[in-house]
């Protein structure tokens, strides 16, 4: 079990060589089938994804959640999914429409980028960059210019002054996260996700990092907009955002590329902080999917139980509190390095 | 051929119904229809007293969400169902009416509580249109002041039924 699909993998290209097809052609068409499936798997995702939201966010509020449609309600998005691919597409006439167009997508593609360095088990991320830690920073970052793309290209002031909130938050937002990153790359010594889930050997890097834990629970939390810090779309003051204009499956991409982001943060910190796909009995890709589903149980469980944060409460406390309190645990995670250095550990 | 039983009460001939339906897509049609009629994300819009139904119909105890109808979208972009909650004042109409008009189609308008269907208490007063439908087609009447959730329930669920039918 445990190399089920490295081994479906390795079958394949050994069967594509054997026809005769060069190796970097086998490599290719191997890579391609890796990213269809990771779209799939995404997608479909979601549909779960949205589903559990809405049942949480029930029995939060003491209420039922969706149980008409289905065992459970579970069949209550793929009606939504249904209905938004069939609902008319409006682009206002004074929208700037190639921005407006291109926004979603490219906000989508970004949230599936995510997932090319993700080590999804033992030996099963797309690509074993070894910057990999790197560059997924700096590719969640790039979504900030889709919100402000969305926002611009609407030409409607509620998107205007949502997606210009959103970039503040992020922007901010961004310095913690990277920051209380750091430390685990200072203790791993290394970039590349998977040597550092090879790190996490003997303890998980949760027992050694709280603080930069938490950090980044928080600033990812505002990273990805979603409560306490949705301030990019508080209905009471911004109608829904940057998203305002966007009708129908323009507007299910964006939703889709949230949802998308949360797993990715969520398998992210599993990666970083709670030893990746290591674990007893089960195979390690059983275990990411287990790991990362429980944290993202806790950003829903956020989402719904915190009141939402007024803005400027919100700036200062990442230029206030997060970014001292990394900056602290960098310092404070380098001096333990050396200190245990010295002692010989 | 009957495309749709909703057609034949008003009396129209299989011509006439091949020209309201497109022909091509009968079937997909259906399949669309299934996913509308379960999936209305209301607008949040409401000028009176009847929203507070509203909103309890979405709480605990009444819990619209069962039903999959508790998304409130604030922007009418993303809305599909209107849900005209209260009186429209005179000053009030071209508001509503544009919001209406913001929707993207497929749209619905269930008309809520007497104030939206006939203009209620305030019909003889100098400011309130008579009824929503004096703006816009309204498919659904929830009669009542204010109507409670579980008449605003069963006002989705014929909502739904006729949406079903294919019959808007
Ligand atoms: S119908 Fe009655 S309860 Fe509803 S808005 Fe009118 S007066 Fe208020």
């Amino acid at each position: 079990m445990e190399h089920l699909f490295t081994n479906i993998a390795q079958i394949l290209t050994s069967w594509m060589v054997s026809l005769g097809l060069p190796p970097i052609w086998a490599d290719l068409i191997l890579l391609i089938g890796q990213w269809t499936i990771i779209v799939v798997i995404v997608t479909l995702n979601v549909i779960v994804l949205v589903w559990l939201e809405r049942k949480i966010s029930g029995f939060i509020q003491e209420r039922l959640g969706p149980n008409r449609l289905g065992p459970f309600g579970a069949f209550q998005t793929i009606a939504d999914a249904m209905k938004l691919l069939t609902k008319e597409d409006i682009i206002p006439s004074q929208a700037d429409r190639w921005i407006f167009m291109t926004a979603p997508m490219l906000f989508i593609v970004i949230a599936v980028m995510l997932y090319a360095v993700l080590p999804l088990g033992q030996g099963m991320e797309v690509v074993d960059l070894n910057v990999g830690l790197f560059y997924f920073i700096s590719l969640g970052s790039l979504s900030t210019i889709c919100l402000l793309m969305a926002g611009w290209g609407s030409n409607n002031k509620w998107s205007l002054l949502g997606a210009m909130r959103s970039v503040a938050q992020m922007i901010s937002y961004e310095i913690p996260l990277a920051f209380s990153l750091l430390g685990v790359v200072m203790l791993a010594g290394s970039l590349n996700l998977s040597e550092i889930v090879t790190a996490q050997n003997r303890y998980w890097f949760i027992l050694l990092q709280p603080v930069a834990f938490l950090t980044y629970f928080i600033a990812a939390t505002a990273e990805l907009n979603r409560g306490p810090f949705d301030m990019p779309e508080a209905e009471q003051e911004l109608t829904a955002g940057a998203y305002t204009e966007y009708t129908g499956m323009r507007w299910a991409l964006f939703f889709l590329a949230e949802y998308t982001n949360l797993v990715a943060v969520s398998a992210l910190a599993a990666t970083l902080f709670f030893g990746g796909g290591q674990g007893p009995w089960l195979p390690s890709w059983l275990w990411i999917i287990i790991k990362t589903y429980l944290i993202m149980l806790v950003f829903m469980w956020m989402k719904w139980t915190f009141p939402r944060i007024r803005m400027d409460h919100l700036m200062s406390f990442s230029w206030k509190v997060l970014i001292p309190v990394s900056l602290a645990n960098i310092l404070i995670t380098g001096l333990g390095i050396e200190f245990f250095r010295g002692m010989g550990w | 051929m009957v495309l749709n039983e909703a057609d034949t009460r008003d009396g129209s001939s299989d011509v006439e119904q091949l020209e309201k339906h497109n022909i091509i897509v009968t079937t997909l049609e259906k399949i669309w229809n299934w996913s509308r009629a379960r999936s209305f994300w209301p607008l949040s819009y409401g000028c009176n007293c009847c929203p507070i139904e509203m909103m309890a119909s979405g709480a605990a105890r009444f819990d619209i969400a069962r039903y999959g109808y508790e998304v409130f979208r604030a922007s009418p972009r993303q809305a599909d169902l209107l849900i005209v909650a209260g009186p429209i004042t005179l000053k009030m109409a071209p508001v509503v009416k544009r919001v209406y008009e913001q929707m993207p189609s497929p749209k619905w308008v269930l008309a809520m509580g007497n104030c939206a269907t006939s203009g209620g208490p305030f019909r003889d007063g100098y400011s309130i249109l008579p009824g929503a439908d004096t703006l816009f087609k309204v498919d659904i009447f929830v009669p009542g002041c204010p109507p409670r959730p579980e008449a605003l329930f069963h006002g989705l669920l014929e909502l739904k039924k006729k949406v079903e039918r294919g019959d808007y």
